[in-house]
């Protein structure tokens, strides 16, 4: 892998000059064949792929009047270009989100509007060739798929599902990322990104029960698989296998255990994350969904709760229902699906559970609000819950909180820099770089309050913060679960 | 890609992960260790032996804290620590050491 520099955290961000092709060598390892086949692609680049990928595309903008107006409606106004996290931290042009938009908006303008087909050297338009497959490759790999672009847009054009479009149509020709689709094709099969299966969930779930009990001298479970419990909660599979993501695990745990709420995870279902939606594949979305479905089903529950994963939460608040849906057979009087935030806020709320906030006192905290969260979904029943129950739930398990500044949090939150499916190896230059913003908003609390942690609610959050925070100097345990902290704060028993 | 060893060949991925876990042997897990410009040492190889047998029962490299808990047993308690482990191998004690050790690398959100 190429060295590069890591960006220097400067005391204001700056909106660096262009560096034309700056990131033009950075794209991800390709999907192998059996990768492909498995989700239902073609194994390599198949021969008539031109004309592949114009039918896909105009199939897309044919099915989703939303890409069609994101693709018509774009008048390059230019509010988007300095607010790219990628932009920021690598100053490639191309990073700007009207011009990587653009990469696919001048092929679909050759191919599908009147200017196009006829004057298309007028109106900017330009054939499909290797050239530019390859150009697609690079820089639609070089979206999170955050949308933090959207948030400024005046006409609202969401990047995100025109670089889920251009993945799509990728996929569709046999051009597939590695990391996405080999994980796609284990969550179908194993139940699992991880792969992990069910004998070794079984081991690190025992291994979790003697721990907490080791440190605790209570006895708190991890069920699987039991059949009429209350809740099923499904969690990104990182919960099981990283740190700091097991500490939130733990945390799920002792409020389900101290409020006596009955639950189990399910072997079936021991994934929360859908890499469906990165790829911008409804199909592979669906049967990660309905495995979901078949499990609530199977194990005879009434309420399905989510743990901390953003993407997941964004599919389960917004897609869930559609996917697999309908979930009549849970009970109305919880929201379907419910995330774990909203379960233990609940209970905060009732005053249900005994929190003793001076247990995280070796910590001020700061919370990063994660981008499918925050611009993608929502949590409780107000406005604006999805930033205020996180906090809320943070806030009463430390006694030191402070937010980074205004631009950088809630709907305006940066990205960490590896999500959408890009939290892998073969791309860490650009997740280093891409978390230049994300970065220096925290070096600013970190100077002004002394905070020493960053909290988030997303594993893919967690785990790019653990690879990155070292390279700006920071350590790579200064990242933390919420419900890690949850976990450090409650008390446990019969205790008043 | 692939290492060149004893005159043999041994097929890996882009990464350097062995293709075929059965390739594997010692000398070729300190050929690709000194490929990173380390040496593999006892307390290395306790975690890569721990690493195979988990493998061989379950499949799957195990967890970070079940590993961690495994060495910490073996190699006393202050060495049970993910610090630790970060030490032996600072690429990252599941990927590094499942490379050495001849395993896929973890996936996911990891």
């Amino acid at each position: 892998m190429a060295e590069f520099d890591t960006p220097v955290l400067k005391p204001y961000p700056e909106i660096p000059p262009i560096e034309i092709g700056a990131m033009a060598h950075s794209k991800p390892f390709y999907a192998k064949q059996d990768h492909q086949q498995k989700l239902g692609f073609p194994g390599e680049l198949v021969d008539d792929w031109q004309r592949v990928a114009i039918d896909k595309m105009g199939e897309l903008v044919d099915n989703s009047r939303a890409l069609r107006v994101f693709l018509d409606s774009c008048v390059k106004c230019g509010a988007c270009t300095d607010k790219c996290h990628y932009y920021l931290g690598t100053s490639d042009p191309k990073n700007m989100p009207v011009a990587r938009q653009d990469l696919l908006r001048s092929v679909y303008r050759r191919y599908y509007t009147l200017a196009g087909k006829y004057f298309p050297s007028l109106v900017g338009a330009r054939d499909l060739d290797q050239d530019v497959l390859d150009e697609w490759y690079s820089y639609f790999h070089q979206c999170s798929q955050c949308r933090r672009c959207s948030v400024y847009c005046p006409y609202g054009i969401d990047t995100a599902e025109i670089s889920m479009a251009a993945r799509e149509i990728m996929d569709s020709v046999g051009v597939g990322q590695k990391y996405c689709n080999e994980i796609i094709g284990k969550a179908q099969t194993i139940g699992n990104n991880l792969g992990l299966p069910e004998p070794a969930l079984v081991d690190t779930l025992e291994g979790l029960e003697e721990d907490i009990e080791d440190e605790t001298g209570v006895t708190v479970r991890m069920p699987l698989d039991e059949k009429g419990a209350d809740i099923l909660l499904v969690t990104p599979s990182a919960d099981f296998f990283a740190e700091p993501h097991v500490d939130g695990l733990i945390g799920y745990a002792k409020v389900f255990h101290q409020a006596g709420l009955s639950w189990t995870l399910s072997s079936y279902a021991s994934e929360a994350a859908n890499f469906g939606m990165f790829i911008g594949s409804y199909d592979n979305m669906q049967k990660l969904a309905l495995r979901v479905r078949e499990a609530a089903l199977e194990l005879g529950v009434k309420r399905i709760v989510f743990g901390e994963c953003g993407h997941a939460w964004r599919v389960a608040y917004n897609f869930l229902n559609t996917l697999a849906g309908p979930f009549d057979f849970l009970d109305s009087n919880y929201p379907v699906p419910q995330h774990v935030c909203e379960v233990t806020y609940d209970l905060i709320q009732r005053n249900a559970l005994k929190l003793d906030p001076s247990a995280n006192d070796d910590m001020v905290l700061t919370f990063h609000d994660s981008c499918n969260v925050s611009r993608g979904s929502r949590m409780g029943d107000f406005e604006g819950g999805q930033f205020a129950i996180p906090r809320a739930v943070i806030k009463a398990s430390c006694n030191h909180f402070y937010d980074m500044p205004a631009d950088t949090i809630k709907e305006a939150t940066f990205c960490c820099g590896g999500g959408g499916g890009l939290l892998t190896d073969d791309l860490v230059e650009l997740r280093v770089k891409g978390s230049l913003p994300r970065m220096e908003a925290l070096k600013q609390v970190v100077d002004d309050h002394g905070v020493t942690h960053l909290a988030a609610i997303c594993a893919i959050c967690k785990s790019q913060f653990s690879k990155i925070l070292p390279y700006y100097g920071f350590e790579m345990d200064q990242i933390v679960s919420v419900h890690q902290l949850v976990s450090n704060a409650i008390v446990l028993g019969n205790e008043q | 890609m692939a290492i060149e060893l004893s005159g043999k060949t041994y097929e890996t991925d882009e990464e350097g992960y062995l293709v075929n876990l059965a390739d594997w042997n010692d000398e070729l897990a300190s050929e690709m260790a000194k490929a990173d410009g380390a040496v593999l040492e006892d307390n290395h190889w306790e975690v890569i032996n721990f690493l195979r047998d988990y493998y061989e029962e379950y499949q799957i490299a195990p967890a970070v804290r079940v590993l961690t808990k495994a060495v910490g047993k073996k190699l006393g308690k202050d060495k049970g620590t993910s610090k630790y482990l970060y030490e032996l191998f600072p690429y990252g004690p599941a990927k590094q050491a499942c490379k050495y050790a001849g395993l896929p690398k973890p996936t996911g959100c990891v």
